[in-house]
């Protein structure tokens, strides 16, 4: 850590260099949190800082304010390193009221800055939160360095002669907050002034009180004398490029757009809403003139068998949902891997069984991906490990689809979902061509609606084509011609002609890479949403001398062709998962290898000091 | 322009190399010959036209028509067939159902088809019986009615299609039966001539399970009493010799004899174009024995239909924003550059 006594903006507070901080602002649902969080994570990563982030918030809209199932929160993680997780502990946290205090403090580490809003410590606050003292007045909060700030009535104060409602004016309260602690981490206020006049434009004296608002959060920073010093965080050393942020969910959205645009398909969405999917179904339905049609149909069925049906139009479909939603297109994704169209199953999962946590992550949507239909049904499965890789995810899979004519599910989850971090912008023309070819009229003599490419692909003839007429169904059929077929020996030989179609696409995927020790004690080996966790929980262990490596898995089925050689070359295999042992058990299953697993299901991400801990316990 | 005309293509053009699965006598036969009948005087290439099906007798159908068409999941049809005519708004889309996919597993998915009103031709086979799982009671099979699985007589209350139909906004609603060829025919033209969601319901007979379900609308002896033809602007006459009416007393219906101080004039004319439906959906409460069943066309008004109006979004975004750029997407907002 440097110091400086520059302030900056001329104040004569001490400036501090730190690599980087995890601040959660924490208050009622609809204290606006999510935006003040937003706003941060904008302004932080237009600083040049590395971002990662973890909003959580409750299943209810609006739970009854102020109390404790109704606390919001957005955890932001910046640094002038490269990171991967939202971090473990929080460096500073903000609650706008008790209970946001009683339900976050347990993660602020001893001595980290605690800024609260005082004006909701009142009786009924406290009351709600089921604090029977006013932890402000006990010695509760002396391991912390508390911040006593009266929010409400600094803010009514900044915007009293605009002539609000209290109640209007009360709600700019997270602007003070962003204020503070933009002034904490000597942030600029341009990107939100920005946003303010985009966003309340229309309503000027709305974005005057929130102007004022955030301004009096960071001249309160400057002048207050509980904060004497402040944070400079200096950029950090990314690739080269052009960077914007990006959530998963929209990383997802953009990253089937791309897909569409590489293969020269228009794209069909049907959709039924369900958290956390939702968000790219409003993403993809702004985008009609890029030719995205988004249907929302009337229940999870419809929305995968209208997709289904436009993929046997010939354009790209997907569909999207949570473990829910996926259940109930059980038997639709059966129809579609035996018909063999190319089709994107998007499953952003969620805490289950049944609803489960709707709005909490979680990894336990694994075997119903690999087995979740009636039958001999394989479907190739491949996971995304952070916001942005969900773009790539996206890309991979719909070529995957289309060069093997097979339905793909896509895995995400909560976590990245709604979690943002840095993407580099690519240039569209970089991104890979996925070609595709549709058989004409001119094939009509030799076209048979089941015969196979090299890849064991049928071909994708689409209705409209002069002499490919042909029905498809969802009764066994016969190999070559399609037609509806009983005989016994042609369903074993079909059968296994699906299966090893899905295995071969093992062949077509990259080898599985591995970040450390070629070989080693431990393989940690992990997939999807705890990738961030894993990679600095391995390299921390590495720095402390222990011979670990890291292999993050993309497709779950197939696997790599080397897997099974790559877990032998460590003595031991961690698995890491937020579930009970999915992959796990897949991997015990298919290798016959005794890994260990890490298990968790509590809605939230693994800190990495978990995985850390195992990682030592177990080469202890 | 090319001069050259279409190919005039005939019944058995549209008929698939595919062996005829029903059993012998089952009111599907006459339904599929109508169809193949019907299809090459509509104009439309074989390879335009799609029929998708889901599960039971009737949804064998698509695999003996000579068109694309896709056999699907029970009761899902609808579903299949919207995303299809969405991308693909070129494509003459029917939707092949029966009494237990369409309005038992299947009742959701009818109902938003037929409200969203795509251009989709919806023809439920009624035969108010599971044939193909052998004969359970069907959501249209009466009370009482014994089967394998009602053996002490169904207690199921029926529903009935173009009650539902109409209900669900229905701009296309019509009946006929498998037996009457010709008007099971103009029912089919017509609903394929419908632009919007066309439903037809038909009365079919499983020989097998519920054979006689209709012999009361079938048979020579009883068909021209127990059953009303509707026709546009004409009045609702009907009996062997065709001296008995239907006349509206308040707001019920109830069968009049011509004659005898009651005109033509009395009686309710027939209006498939009116823009309420009450009329549409009076006519379809009409029950055997009490009234002779309507068949024909209960409504047929012009509605927004779905797929127009979603690819006009496509177009009027296109005009207003131009084509999408991704690169312009990509950049659009905040953003920022790292320099090496
Ligand atoms: S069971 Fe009935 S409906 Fe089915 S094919 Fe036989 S006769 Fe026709």
């Amino acid at each position: 850590m440097s110091t400086t006594t520059e302030g900056t903006s001329g104040s004569a507070k001490q400036v501090f260099t730190i690599e980087g901080a995890t601040v959660r602002l924490a208050g009622d649902s609809g204290d606006g949190m999510q935006l003040a969080g937003t706003q941060f994570t904008n302004t932080s990563a237009l600083a040049g800082n590395d971002i990662a982030t973890f909003p959580d918030y409750p299943a209810e809209i609006r739970a009854p304010r102020g109390t404790l199932a109704g606390v919001s929160g957005f955890q932001l993680h910046f640094s002038s390193d490269d990171i991967f997780t939202p971090g473990d502990k929080l460096n500073a946290l903000v609650a706008m009221n008790p209970a946001a205090l009683k339900t976050n403090l347990a993660d602020l580490e001893p001595n980290g800055i605690l800024i609260v809003n005082v004006d909701a410590f009142d009786k009924k606050g406290l009351s709600l939160a089921h604090y029977d003292e006013n932890p402000l007045e006990t010695d509760e909060l002396d391991g912390y360095n508390l911040i006593k700030v009266n929010m409400t009535t600094l803010t009514r104060e900044a915007v009293k002669d605009l002539g609000l409602n209290t109640r209007v004016a009360d709600r700019c309260r997270n602007f003070f907050a962003m204020g503070l602690l933009y002034w904490l981490y000597g942030r600029s206020t341009d990107v939100t002034l920005r946003f303010i006049d985009a966003k309340f434009g229309a309503k000027p004296d709305v974005a005057e009180a929130n102007r004022r608002t955030l301004l009096a959060g960071r001249n309160y920073g400057e002048t207050t004398e509980a904060l004497p010093s402040s944070y400079h965080i200096d950029a950090a050393k990314l690739t080269p490029g052009t960077y914007r942020n990006m959530t998963g969910n929209q990383a997802l959205a953009w990253g089937v757009m791309a897909a569409a645009e590489c293969s020269g398909k228009e794209l069909f969405l049907g959709s039924y809403p369900i958290t956390p999917a939702s968000d790219i179904l409003h993403e993809l339905s702004k985008f009609k003139n890029f030719g995205v049609r988004t249907f929302q149909a009337e229940d999870e069925i419809a929305a995968v068998t209208s997709a289904i049906g436009a993929s046997f139009g010939g354009a790209m479909a997907i569909t999207t949902s949570s473990g829910p939603g996926i259940a109930l297109k059980g038997e639709a994704m059966g129809l579609a891997m035996i018909l063999e169209l190319p089709l994107l199953i998007i499953n952003i999962q969620r805490g289950g069984p049944s609803t489960g946590l709707p709005t909490k992550t979680e990894q336990s949507d694994l075997l119903q991906a690999m087995f979740g239909r009636n039958g001999e049904c394989p479907i190739p499965i491949i996971s995304a490990s952070s916001p942005a890789d969900c773009f790539d995810t996206a890309i991979e899979a719909w070529r995957i689809a289309v060069r093997f004519m097979t339905p793909v599910i896509i895995l995400s989850d909560g976590y990245i979902a709604n979690g943002a971090e840095p993407w580099r912008i690519p240039d569209v023309s970089d991104l890979p061509k996925i070609e595709i070819t549709h058989p004409t009229g001119d094939d009509a003599d030799t076209f048979h609606p089941y015969s196979r490419d090299e890849h064991l692909a049928r071909p994708w003839a689409i209705p409209g084509t002069p002499g490919l007429m042909h029905r498809i169904g969802g009764l066994e059929k016969q190999d070559i011609t399609g037609d509806v077929c009983y005989d016994p020996d042609n369903h074993q030989h079909m059968t296994d002609l699906r299966a090893k179609k899905v295995a071969n696409i093992a062949n077509d995927i990259p080898l599985q890479d591995v970040n450390g020790p070629e070989k080693g004690d431990l393989l940690v080996l992990g997939w999807g949403g705890t990738f961030g966790a894993c990679t600095t929980a391995v390299e921390r262990c590495r720095a402390e001398g222990l011979s670990v490596a890291h292999a993050h898995l993309r497709y779950l089925n197939p696997f790599p062709a080397n897997l099974a050689e790559l877990m032998g070359r460590y003595n031991k295999v961690l698995i890491p998962e937020l579930n009970m042992g999915q992959l796990r058990f897949l991997i015990r299953a298919t290798f016959l290898v005794d890994a260990a697993g890490l298990n968790k299901v509590k809605g939230k991400p693994f800190a990495v000091s978990e995985i850390a801990d195992e990682i030592k316990r177990l080469l202890a | 322009m090319s001069t050259e005309s279409l190919p005039i293509l005939t019944s058995a053009d549209f008929a698939s190399d595919q062996d005829i699965r029903w059993c012998p006598g089952c009111g599907d036969y006459s339904i599929l010959a109508q169809m193949k009948k019907v299809l090459p005087t509509l104009g439309i290439p074989r390879e335009k036209t799609v029929f998708i099906s889901g599960i039971g007798c009737s949804s064998r159908f698509p695999y003996y028509m000579n068109t694309y068409g896709m056999h699907s999941i029970h009761g899902r049809a609808p579903g299949f067939a919207t995303g299809l005519k969405i991308t693909n708004p070129d494509l003459s889309v029917w939707v092949i159902t029966g009494d237990g996919d369409g309005l038992s597993i299947g009742g959701n998915h009818l109902m938003h088809a037929i409200r969203r009103n795509l251009d989709l031709n919806i023809i439920l086979f009624n035969n108010r019986i599971y044939g193909l799982t052998k004969g359970q009671y069907s959501p249209t099979s009466p009370l009482g009615k014994i089967t394998k699985s009602s053996p002490m007589g169904s207690i199921d209350n029926p529903l009935h299609p173009l009650s539902i139909a109409i209900g669900c906004e229905g701009a296309f609603v019509a009946r006929s039966i498998d037996m009457n060829i010709k008007h099971l025919g103009q029912m089919l033209k017509r609903a394929a001539e419908h632009r919007g969601t066309s439903f037809v319901e038909v009365y079919q007979n499983c020989n097998v399970f519920n054979d006689g379900a209709y012999s009361w609308a079938t048979s020579r002896e009883t068909k021209a009493d127990s059953t009303i033809v509707l026709e546009h602007g004409k009045p609702l006459i009907f009996g062997k010799d065709r001296n008995k009416g239907i006349r509206l007393n308040g707001m019920e219906p109830e069968v009049v004899e011509l004659g005898k101080g009651v005109t033509e004039d009395d009686l309710l004319f027939h209006d498939e174009k009116s823009p309420e439906p009450s009329l549409a959906y009076l006519l379809s409460r009409m029950r055997h024995p009490e009234f002779p069943e309507p068949i024909g066309v209960f409504r047929a008004v012009d509605h927004p239909r779905y797929d127009d109006e979603l690819n006009r979004q496509v177009e009027t975004a296109r005009e207003k924003q131009g084509q999408g750029d991704l690169n312009k997407l990509f950049h659009s907002g905040e953003t920022w550059s790292v320099s090496s």
